[in-house]
């Protein structure tokens, strides 16, 4: 007799949704200056979970005034007093981290069990992490009292929006600076829900805004005099046009973008937690992810026997409804990011890769992948070199370290990559040669706010977390 | 020979001496602690709810090996042990029979007559438990004793001392005596004491050793030292089992012993049989809870589960 799992669906009851939501300006939600309701749904069931604002361009600059105004005393105000802000937001995260998991969750499409285990506990992390340099930047390398830079214009994306919002605004906040944030348009919910919370953590007005909106809001917010730096995590494409608007300027620019991670496994591996370090790499989140091991580089002396284990590994996969503890795989964000999964899939088959998912049963309705794999894919497939950002790994093989290290770093991107060996001094050898922002050994997709993530190449520049992190956001 | 060596055809060479059995044992495929541990914690996130938890729970008292290994055992503890095997809940006698009572070897005649017709097993344990320091003749006289009084099942030590010393052959071919004193008779589960060998590395090599050289069962630990049954050195086992089947075509049972004692720990070691070795380890034949105190609380989840409220340690038997 099988052992069937019974339906564990966390109760939604803890998520307060208002009908529609305003903008969060000078400390305040406000109507906007005639800018449209737009519809946000549940990925999983298309289900419309409420209306939100899109701004205008003069909501952009109310908010971006506020962010000016408040700049002033805020940036002025002792180290120790900024902490304290940040300790006690990172305080409510925890509180709230139920109703904030279950709120991302219906938004996202991700699973519950990745919102509370995953997203939220680093959320607060980083706010307890950045909380504990406010008072310290005369020693963070930087010289004596480095200052801020002023109004930080901060776009986001849609695969981790409450996670990526932490990232953006812990440390603009603790080097003084004033933030206008503009989350992703199909994941505006948990940055209204922050608002909410800088509002329960009596953060002074202005300080931080939150204006949401489609790519049109974020282009006005970039492009705004008055903002001095951009802060942009998303595509690659969207972030060369922000360098564009920004050349010529003098903002300050970051840019984390795409990646195509190579997860290198040599025959040496400690096989099955390789196998399990596959699975993070390229299906947690669905494999929305920019720093997901996209591309499983095996080292052909043990690739049938790993792609055996690998395969038997993913039947087991849970895939369903997000917000049941049980589940593994949730649902893909947006029809339209559905689509561009299933065209770049299919191209992979006409290339002739060979395509394989487990046996899976996909949800009537919302945008639901099923996890696949590639085998027999080569360098000049397209599903090896452009960013999928969905459920598919492909599968490539190599023969020595150096073939690895050469296949591993022929790609636009650098942004990740991990290596499995049992071998200390290879792990090393290979880690040094690799042109990526993180390799992660023995491992995949583990994050801490104290260590700086970002890219080479096309994956970006300028580095978030850790004493790196500050440097964006201070004058130096 | 009438061991099973089921790995015969398959694995010849790797027992031929000491070299080709370390050669073989150190070329196993490292285990990466952080990662190993990190899966058995994900896997105990699983939510089992309602009529999951009901069917893992009479599957829990099926599979227990209710035991008592102590100096003070008289033949009346070991009676009153095996009516609760054969009737853990005598108000209610749908609740399923344990799997076995786990005795010392003078213990197993009366064992025997107490769970006579019942289907419930006796077990015990042999070859000098628990530290397993005696001569191999000693040991082996022990087995005997038990078999001759009617164990089902012999659950013996390995010689941890000889197995860190890296002799290899010494260990395996006293687990091949040991089976094959056992005959047809009993099944062998055997013993690593897993916190003494302290490595995952050496779990792994250990249970492979084990299974090479017959074992129907690799158990993880006396129930005498610090550290015994954890999920991760169970879910390292259980891949063990899963691959030795996948490469010989025989499949081997495990038992975690030591250190369960709630019903949520039990349900989590069966989600890691469920996701690591699969459906064909859910029954008693193949995955046993060495364990005394486990039993009862199982019996009142069971009861909660029936009746929708807590009783309380007065309303399941003490024995």
């Amino acid at each position: 007799m099988a052992f069937e799992y019974a339906p564990a669906p966390e109760s939604r009851a803890i998520v307060d949704l208002a009908p529609s939501y305003g903008l969060f300006i000078d400390g305040e939600f406000t109507e906007s200056a005639g800018g449209d309701l737009v519809k946000t749904v549940s990925p999983s069931t298309e289900e419309v979970l409420c209306e939100y604002t899109r701004a205008t361009a003069e909501d952009v600059d109310r908010a971006v005034q506020a962010a000016r105004r408040a700049f002033e005393k805020w940036s002025a105000l002792p180290g120790a007093e900024r902490a304290k802000y940040l300790f006690r937001i990172a305080r409510i995260v925890q509180e709230r981290s139920r109703e904030l998991a279950v709120l991302e969750t219906l938004d996202n499409g991700k699973p519950i069990k990745e919102t509370r285990d995953a997203d939220l506990p680093l959320v607060a992390a980083h706010f307890f992490y950045y909380a504990g340099w406010a008072d310290k930047l005369d020693h963070a390398g930087f010289g004596p009292s480095p200052k801020p830079l002023g109004v930080a214009g901060q776009v986001i994306p849609w695969n981790f929006p409450l996670l990526m919002l932490a990232w953006k605004i812990a440390p603009a906040l603790a080097t003084g600076n004033t933030v206008v944030l503009k989350p992703a348009e199909t994941t505006p919910l948990s940055a209204l829900f922050f608002a909410d919370i800088c509002r329960q953590a009596g953060l002074p007005q202005g300080v931080v805004n939150i204006v949401t909106g489609d790519g049109r809001t974020g282009a006005d917010l970039v492009a705004h005099p008055d903002v001095a730096k951009v802060a942009f995590t998303g595509s690659t494409s969207v972030g060369k046009e922000i360098a564009r608007t920004v050349a010529g300027t003098r903002k300050k620019l970051t840019l984390e973008l795409g990646g195509k991670g190579a997860n290198i496994v040599f025959d040496d591996a400690p096989i099955d937690q390789a196998v399990e370090g596959i699975v993070t790499g390229i299906f947690f989140n669905q494999g929305q992810v920019c720093c997901a091991g996209s591309r499983l580089l095996v080292q052909e002396s043990i690739h049938d026997e790993l792609l055996e284990s690998l395969k038997r590994r993913l039947s087991t996969l849970r895939l369903g409804d997000p917000l049941d503890k049980n589940t593994d795989i949730g649902a893909i964000n947006s029809a339209e990011q559905l689509a561009r999964i299933s065209a770049l899939a299919e191209r992979g088959e006409a290339e002739g890769a060979e395509r394989w998912s487990p046996a899976c049963e996909l949800p009537s309705s919302g945008y639901w992948f099923a996890p696949t794999l590639f085998t027999n894919v080569t360098q000049a497939h397209t599903i090896a070199r452009e960013e999928i950002f969905g459920p598919v790994l492909s599968v490539l093989t190599f023969r020595t370290p150096e073939e690895a290290v050469a296949k591993a770093n022929n790609t636009p991107y650098g942004l990740s990559a991990g290596i499995w060996t049992e071998k200390g001094s290879r792990i090393l050898a290979v880690a040094s040669r690799l042109r990526a922002g993180v390799v992660w050994s023995n491992t995949f997709n583990k994050f801490d706010p104290a260590s700086p993530f970002g890219g080479y190449k096309e994956s970006g520049f300028g580095r978030e977390g850790g004493r790196h992190g500050l440097e964006a956001y201070l004058d130096v | 020979m009438p061991t099973s060596a089921p790995t015969a055809q398959a694995l010849a060479d790797v027992t031929a001496s000491d070299s080709t059995l370390r050669r073989f044992l150190h070329g196993l495929p490292g285990v990466d602690t952080v990662g190993l541990e990190a899966r058995a914690a994900s896997l105990g996130t699983r939510s089992i709810k309602t009529t999951a938890k009901a069917y893992a729970i009479d599957l829990a008292i099926s599979m227990v090996d209710l035991t008592t290994l102590e100096g003070a055992d008289t033949p009346g503890k070991v009676r009153a042990l095996g009516a609760k095997a054969v009737h853990p809940d005598p108000t209610d006698r749908t609740t399923p029979a344990a799997a076995a009572v786990c005795v010392y070897p003078d213990m197993v005649a009366v064992a025997k007559e107490a769970v006579a017709g019942s289907g419930v097993k006796v077990a015990s344990v042999a070859t000098a438990f628990p530290a397993g320091r005696a001569a191999l003749d000693v040991k082996l006289a022990d087995v005997r004793e038990a078999v001759a009084a009617g164990a089902d099942e012999i659950d013996m030590v390995i010689d941890r001392g000889a197995f860190l010393a890296g002799k290899y052959s010494k260990v395996y071919d006293e687990i091949v005596a040991v089976k094959e004193t056992c005959g047809a008779r009993a099944r062998l589960k055997v013993i690593f004491e897993t916190g003494e060998l302290s490595t995952y590395d050496n779990i792994r090599r250990a249970s492979w050793l084990g299974m090479l050289a017959g074992a129907d069962f690799i158990k993880t630990s006396t129930g005498k030292v610090a550290v015994n049954a954890t999920p991760a050195n169970t879910l390292l086992m259980l891949e063990a089992v899963r691959d030795f089947r996948a490469q010989t075509g025989v499949q081997v049972g495990v038992k975690p012993a030591g250190g369960i004692r709630t019903s949520k720990d039990a349900v989590k070691f069966l989600v890691l049989v469920n996701e690591t070795a699969g459906a064909d380890w859910l029954d008693n034949h193949w995955f046993r809870f060495g364990a005394s105190s486990l039993l009862n609380d199982l019996l009142m989840q069971r009861q909660k589960l029936a009746t929708g409220r807590y009783s309380g340690p007065d309303y399941v038997t003490v024995d």
